[in-house]
């Protein structure tokens, strides 16, 4: 081992950093809070492996820094950056043993100090928490110079146990409503987190998989025309089962997240075509929803007394006042751009809420009461007649919307009208050069989000059957501008991804109680930050962003002059 | 009757009288140049013309009509198409789709296939990029879809405002070469620049502009010519 290789500075910085991050985690409170939760029962608690976890990072990072491949450099640079981590935590607890921490940091219990020190007396636990970090450092060290598909291999496997040894109870929802699969279930997951039998079949399984798929070729072999079609037919009845199946298989828990997740769908795709075709930006598009959820509450609701329509006959009034309203709240902004329409929209979306709150329209739409007894819908024909009402059965309503909005939303998209919002999205001044009507083009952007948000809207009325201004808050605009953003600003099936990250997620993240907003939020940073294109991007801005990865079609010339 | 007949136009924004009483004549067939400094009211002027701008008085009159009556996206319709300054084309979209947006006003697919063929057949480069999205072609191709664009909407006058600006000498001679091509093909144009030179070589006639107000007028070689112009636009002593 020749010392030049052999980055002290990076050794140091990783280490310090490492441990600093594993304190942090500390005075949160998660791993005092997590270290009853179990990911595989009596063997690893997720506290524990949150204080492991910077500390397994930021040795990965160093190593990933060294370029030295002789195992001597890269086992020692492992095992001093685990270690530094592993003082620092020590002078820590060291420092929290002298001055009472705990009047600044809430967090920093005697119960934080003993879990740190693994239950034992200080010198040995401590002794012991040291040892933990440097052969943390040693095991990263030695697992990044296996071979690239052992490598992936172990890391799925790990990837995978550690998330279902979370999701543990999530799963066991799910799996015991079926017998023999429950037997299963028993089997691998134990009180808290997996058996330590479940989680080593799960590894190897996974693991197994991930180094037999590693060694295939890469380039499939490409299928006959004829075969894509029918695998493609195939694929896709697949996913209509599923999706058929899906509320019976995933019971009535997942079926609600499932609805919540289905009506922000609803809305992302028309404030897609607002802000993402279109390129206008709506922070207000909660005012549609409310506006479709209202004019069926007001004239479906046997409480109020006025028209008693039933849910259907009053579906196209709420549609069509929906697109009125789009209309209305276009009309005035037409000439504004960015910021600036940005917070008219926002002014326009409280304005609506503030009316239905208000005293002064309470005989109307209720105040704060609300409205309730809303009609649900009725399906069938003759006798054979349901009424949607369980999560279940409103599931089916809230698909059949979402296939509806999103076939128009893809027509749109690649019609004419798209085209010239797109136009109108990159350069307004010249779109108007080109002969294109600003004003009508803008409204009917304006017209179409806010139908499709007031599908959304009837639908919502109907599933909760009473609805209150509460439930309109501009915290659900900004909802769903954000899934848009995740999922891929123009993007339709990025709308999708979007919602199911950002409101199904933190469904599933219920595990984590309070923290649950942590993880939350730092994942949507940390996305941001390295995917900032959205998780589906559109093709066109993937085409502008990455051109050079992309080989144009036809007869590709390199340009020898530039400018 | 000229094809075009500025008359006396005043424009403002805000309270800044950007244009003080501008006059002039584009005939059918010609390349007139407008020239003048940073401020001195040219892409106003243009503007003003393509009906964006509102002048507070004076006539604009292209082929008889009264353009201030319209609105701008009519204004393509009547026959005056606009390369904007600083190329301005759609980015994400495809040269293929920029092509076609130029054509966005017109029914006819026959004819508008007709114009791809001659755009293309003007601008080779264009034709090998098609299926390229804008924003990843250099400055000098942009520049060239841009008139392209304009193009396609099968215009009788063609504004142009810059376009050689931040371009390599070799490709603003190219650029020109294009211009003095579409004009000899039929199309009238009205050239705004800051490169005096290269626009008056190419006008038949030439303006010049200060601070809101046209200051000399005449044929482009004989201001080529003027020791005043000379002296402010081409750095001649």
């Amino acid at each position: 081992m020749s010392t030049k290789d052999f980055d002290w500075k990076l050794v140091l910085r990783s280490g310090l950093l490492g441990g600093a991050i594993a304190i942090l985690l500390s005075l949160i409170g998660i791993v005092t809070g997590f270290n009853e939760t179990y990911i595989i029962y009596k063997v690893i608690t997720f506290g524990e492996l949150l204080v492991l976890g910077p500390i397994l990072a930021f040795s990965f990072a160093a190593l990933r820094r060294t370029s030295s491949s002789d195992s001597g450099v890269r086992f020692t640079t492992g095992a001093l950056a685990g270690l530094t981590s592993g003082l620092v935590l020590l002078a820590f607890v060291g420092i929290g043993q002298v001055i009472n921490l705990r009047a600044v940091f809430v967090n920093a219990s005697p119960d934080l100090y003993a879990m740190l020190s693994y239950n034992q007396s200080l010198p040995i636990g401590m002794l012991l928490r040291l040892l933990v970090s440097g052969l943390v450092g040693l095991i990263v060290a030695g697992f990044t110079l296996l071979p690239t598909r052992l490598k992936q291999a172990l890391g799925q496997g790990l990837i995978y146990v550690i998330l279902i040894g979370l999701m543990g109870r999530l799963i066991g929802t799910v799996m015991t409503n079926w017998g023999f699969v429950s037997l299963l279930f028993e089997w691998m997951f134990a009180s808290s987190g997996m058996s330590f039998l479940g989680a080593i079949v799960l590894f190897l399984l996974v693991g197994g998989l991930a180094y037999w798929r590693a060694g295939r070729p890469k380039v499939k072999p490409r299928l006959e025309p004829k075969k894509q079609q029918t695998v493609r037919w195939a694929t896709l009845a697949g996913v209509g089962l599923v999706l058929i199946f899906l509320p019976n298989i995933l019971g009535l828990w997942f079926s609600e997240i499932l609805d919540n997740v289905g009506l922000f769908i609803l809305m992302g795709l028309g404030l897609n075509i607002v802000v993402g075709f279109a390129g206008l930006l709506d922070l207000g598009y909660v005012a549609f929803y409310a506006i479709g959820a209202y004019t069926i509450g007001v004239l479906t609701s046997p409480e109020l007394g006025f028209f008693n329509l039933t849910f259907w006959q009053a579906f196209p009034f709420a549609l069509i006042v929906a697109l009125i309203a789009g209309v209305l709240l276009g009309l005035p902004i037409l000439k504004m751009r960015g910021d600036y329409l940005a917070i008219v929209t926002l002014g326009f979306g409280e304005i609506i809420r503030l009316l239905a709150l208000s005293d002064w329209l309470k005989p109307w739409l209720g105040g704060t009461q609300g409205i309730q007894r809303i009609e649900r819908p009725v399906i069938g024909l003759g006798n054979f007649t349901i009424e949607l009402i369980s999560q279940q059965q409103l599931y089916y309503l809230i698909l059949a919307g979402i296939i509806l909005v999103a076939f128009i939303a893809f027509r749109l998209r690649d019609s004419r009208l798209g085209r010239t919002w797109m136009a109108l999205r990159e350069d307004e001044d010249v779109a108007v050069a080109m002969g294109i009507n600003h004003v009508a083009t803008k409204l009917t952007a304006f017209a179409m989000g806010a139908l499709f948000s007031g599908i959304g809207g009837t639908i919502f009325a109907a599933k909760i059957g009473s609805i209150y201004p509460s439930s309109f808050q501009f915290l659900v605009s900004i909802n769903i501008l954000s899934l848009i953003i995740v999922g891929g600003i123009g993007s339709i099936p990025g709308v999708f991804v979007g919602a199911l990250a950002l409101m199904g997620l933190p469904e599933l993240l219920r595990e984590f109680a309070e923290y649950r907003y942590l993880f939350y939020g730092a994942a949507l940073v940390a996305m941001m930050l390295y995917k900032p294109e959205g998780l589906w991007p559109e093709a066109r801005l993937k085409l502008e962003l990455h051109e050079d990865e992309i080989p144009p079609p036809g007869d590709p010339v390199p340009s020898t002059e530039g400018s | 009757m000229p094809m075009l007949e500025v008359e006396n136009i005043h424009t403002y924004y805000g309270n800044i009288h950007a244009l003080k009483g501008v006059s002039l004549k584009v005939e059918e067939g010609e390349i007139v140049s407008l020239i003048g400094g940073n401020g001195a009211g040219k892409t106003t002027t243009l503007r003003t013309i393509s009906a964006a701008l509102k002048p507070r008085e004076g006539q604009v009159t292209f082929m008889g009509m009264d353009l201030r009556k319209h609105r701008p996206h009519d204004v393509v319709r009547k026959g005056i198409a606009m390369v904007p300054e600083g190329r301005r084309i759609f980015a994400q979209m495809t040269v293929m789709e920029n092509l076609e947006m130029g054509a966005y006003t017109r029914k006819d697919k026959k004819k508008i296939a007709e114009d791809l063929e001659w755009v293309f057949e003007l601008l080779p480069r264009l034709k090998e990029r098609r299926r390229q999205v804008g924003g990843t072609l250099s400055g000098g191709e942009q520049q060239m879809l841009a008139t392209a664009r304009a193009m396609m909407t099968r215009p009788r006058l063609l504004l142009m405002d810059e376009p050689s600006m931040g371009l390599a000498p070799v490709l603003v001679e190219a650029i020109f070469d294009t211009i003095v091509r579409i004009n000899k093909e039929g199309t009238t144009i009205l050239l705004v620049e800051q490169n005096a030179l290269m626009a008056l070589s190419v006008a038949n006639r030439g303006y010049v502009l200060e601070t809101g107000t046209i200051v000399m007028h005449d044929t482009g070689e004989a201001l080529k010519k003027n020791a005043s112009v000379q002296k402010a636009y081409l750095g001649m002593e």
